[in-house]
């Protein structure tokens, strides 16, 4: 069910919460065995907060009464392990919640546990996790794509009706895309950071993973918002997005960025695009080429800045006061076995996994004295060049439609062991963060083999409301969103073995 | 530019992260190979462009000077690896025979 759903029968009285939540613990209890979407949950937790909900009863205030929702791994939440997939945050419980936690919890919800992902958000295939991989619902064989992997996974498996993710370079969006599901990644400081476990503090935003645009315009409503514990959310009042969603696109000028339909297109990719084009068309939007003439640098971009903010959040993990802490090495017998820096360096070693490693490698090369002129210092040039594109681009027209990945999803494992592929899959969906604009990822299709295929849009700063509008009136001419993955869930590699 | 599995070595001693020889020589390619790809931006022009380290007009968020109740000092141990009393407990800094 769609939390649109959800509301409805609690409305007509119809279901309860504690029906829809035990129906979701069965259908979690089927299903994570064969996904493994979740790094925790706890029956008796979630049996808990339905009590107290029914209790309390529905009221105006709280818009979002007995909705379940999934947490990714790397948002804080009171009591409950938060450990960015990682080994060095093992067993951490958050003496806090997040902002958006405790918006979403003062506004009724339901929370269902944590969602895996890769590694502190490094990866894009929810392969890099100390929990294992998540897989994809529509293809065991293939990765759900990542970093926001288990949430994009619970989400098109109906073991959640909608989660939360974190999108740093892509990863609401490309996990949303390969999934067949919708994901929002917010205009940079329309949702409040505090509580999000920082990955690359002026990229990160949270936001929702759903079914529906309708439903992500639902959750974007109760997160965003000024928060005077985050000074980088920014002080704007929040437009009303569910009466955005009733008005026709109908004379709204769509762009079609050149660069983005460049060759390394999956032609299935594209071809779903141009069909989704024709929708537009067809409900009065018209559609113009335009340039993004720095698109081709905003990969290179993206990993010089994104790696140097990382290493430098990533030194706060050193075994001291949460976490992860090596033992003092006693076989050695060597006199620096128990001293700090010992403590520092074994702790993170035994901690992180390779990607953390090789990403806080990297940031700390590319911030070095000798290169940081060369790398990061040009990196935040090529920054401004990006970020001016979109405003160029935005002068033209009012949306723009791109696909969100250039494939669909890929085999697990098909690029575990060469990093530059992995980070080339990203390629659509980084410029956005560099640029802070917002951007919505919805279903558009599917591969003859049965995999989804995601279109994007994007919009100027703060306009979240045109993107759900533009959004929610393709899902009214199209039924891509209705689909769901089979219950049987079969793995292509299996299938090939039982012939 | 070549990475060496010694340059990757010093890194992670700037990094804190102790690595092992097959990952010193593992990242040593993969960190060339990155940094090879990155080296696309030196086409870019950049001159007279000025850096965004922050997309948002943002300087100074000022709030109120006002005294506000704090995470308590057992809430704020409860994580620690190891504590002794109000304190987190950690090796010594200072090596009295160095």
């Amino acid at each position: 069910m769609t939390l649109r759903q959800i509301q409805e029968s609690y409305r007509q009285k119809k279901a309860a919460p504690v029906q829809v939540a035990e129906d979701l613990l069965r259908r979690i209890e089927q299903q994570e065995p064969k996904i493994h979407a979740f790094a925790w949950m706890d029956p008796q937790r979630v049996r808990e907060q339905v009590k107290e909900l029914e209790k309390a009863g529905p009221s105006a205030e709280r818009p979002l009464w007995g909705i379940p929702l999934l947490i990714k791994d790397n948002i804080c939440v009171r009591g409950a392990p938060t450990t960015c997939a990682s080994k060095i945050l093992a067993g951490f419980r958050p003496p806090y919640d997040a902002t958006v936690v405790e918006r979403l919890k003062k506004a009724g919800a339901i929370l269902l546990g944590m969602a895996n992902m890769d590694e502190f958000a490094f990866g894009s295939s929810c392969e890099h996790s100390c929990y294992g991989p998540t897989r994809n619902p529509w293809d065991l064989g293939y990765v759900p794509g990542g970093s926001s992997g288990g949430s994009a996974a619970a989400v098109a498996a109906r073991m959640a009706p909608a989660a939360l993710g974190s999108d740093t370079g892509g990863s609401i969006r490309q996990p949303a895309s390969f999934c067949g599901v919708v994901g929002l990644k917010p205009t940079y400081g329309r949702i409040s950071r505090y509580g999000l476990i920082a990955f690359a503090s002026s990229l990160d935003q949270i936001g929702p993973i759903t079914r529906t645009v309708e439903d992500a315009a639902l959750l974007t409503q109760v997160m965003a918002g000024p928060d005077p514990r985050d000074s980088t959310c920014a002080d704007l009042a929040v437009p009303d997005y569910l009466r955005a969603l009733g008005q026709p696109i109908h004379g709204l000028r769509l762009g079609l960025p050149k660069e983005y339909l460049s060759a390394g297109v999956d032609p299935e990719v594209r071809k779903a695009i141009e069909e989704a084009l024709t929708v537009f068309r067809k409900l009065g939007a018209t559609v113009k080429e335009v340039s993004l003439p720095h698109t081709e640098y905003a990969v290179p971009t993206y990993y010089i800045v994104a790696t140097a903010e990382a290493s430098s959040n990533l030194a706060r993990f050193d075994g001291v006061r949460f976490g992860h802490r090596a033992r003092p090495s006693t076989s050695s017998g060597r006199a620096e076995g128990k001293t700090m820096l010992e403590m520092y360096t074994r702790s993170r070693e035994e901690g992180f996994g390779p990607e953390a490693k090789r990403r806080i490698t990297l940031g700390t090369f590319v911030l070095s004295s000798g290169y940081y002129d060369a790398y990061y210092a040009r990196a935040l040039k090529v920054r401004t060049l990006i970020q001016q594109d979109f405003s160029r681009a935005f002068e033209q027209v009012d949306c723009l439609v791109t696909p969100t990945a250039p494939t669909p999803a890929f085999r697990l494992g098909e690029k575990m062991e060469d990093p530059l592929t992995m980070y080339l899959s990203d390629i659509f969906t980084i410029s956005i963060n560099l640029a802070g604009v917002p951007a919505l990822s919805l279903p558009c299709g599917f591969t003859p083999a049965g995999l989804p295929v995601g279109m994007q849009l994007i919009a100027k700063p703060f306009a979240e409301d045109l993107l759900f509008r533009v959004g929610h009136a393709y899902q009214g001419a199209t039924d891509w969103h209705e689909r769901e993955p089979p219950d049987e869930i079969a793995s292509s590699s299996l299938r090939g073995s039982s012939q | 530019m070549a990475i060496s599995p010694k340059d990757v070595e010093a890194l992670s001693r700037l990094a804190r992260i102790q690595l092992t020889d097959e990952e010193l020589a593992r990242f040593a390619g993969q960190l060339d190979g990155i940094l090879s790809y990155v080296e696309k931006l030196k086409s870019a022009k950049t001159e007279g462009v000025a850096p965004t380290s922050h997309v948002l007009p943002l300087s100074n968020v000022f709030r109120e000077d006002k005294l506000q109740p704090s995470l308590p000092t057992e809430e704020a141990l409860a994580n620690a690896p190891a504590r002794e009393g109000p304190f987190f407990k950690v090796p010594k800094i200072i090596d009295p025979t160095g």
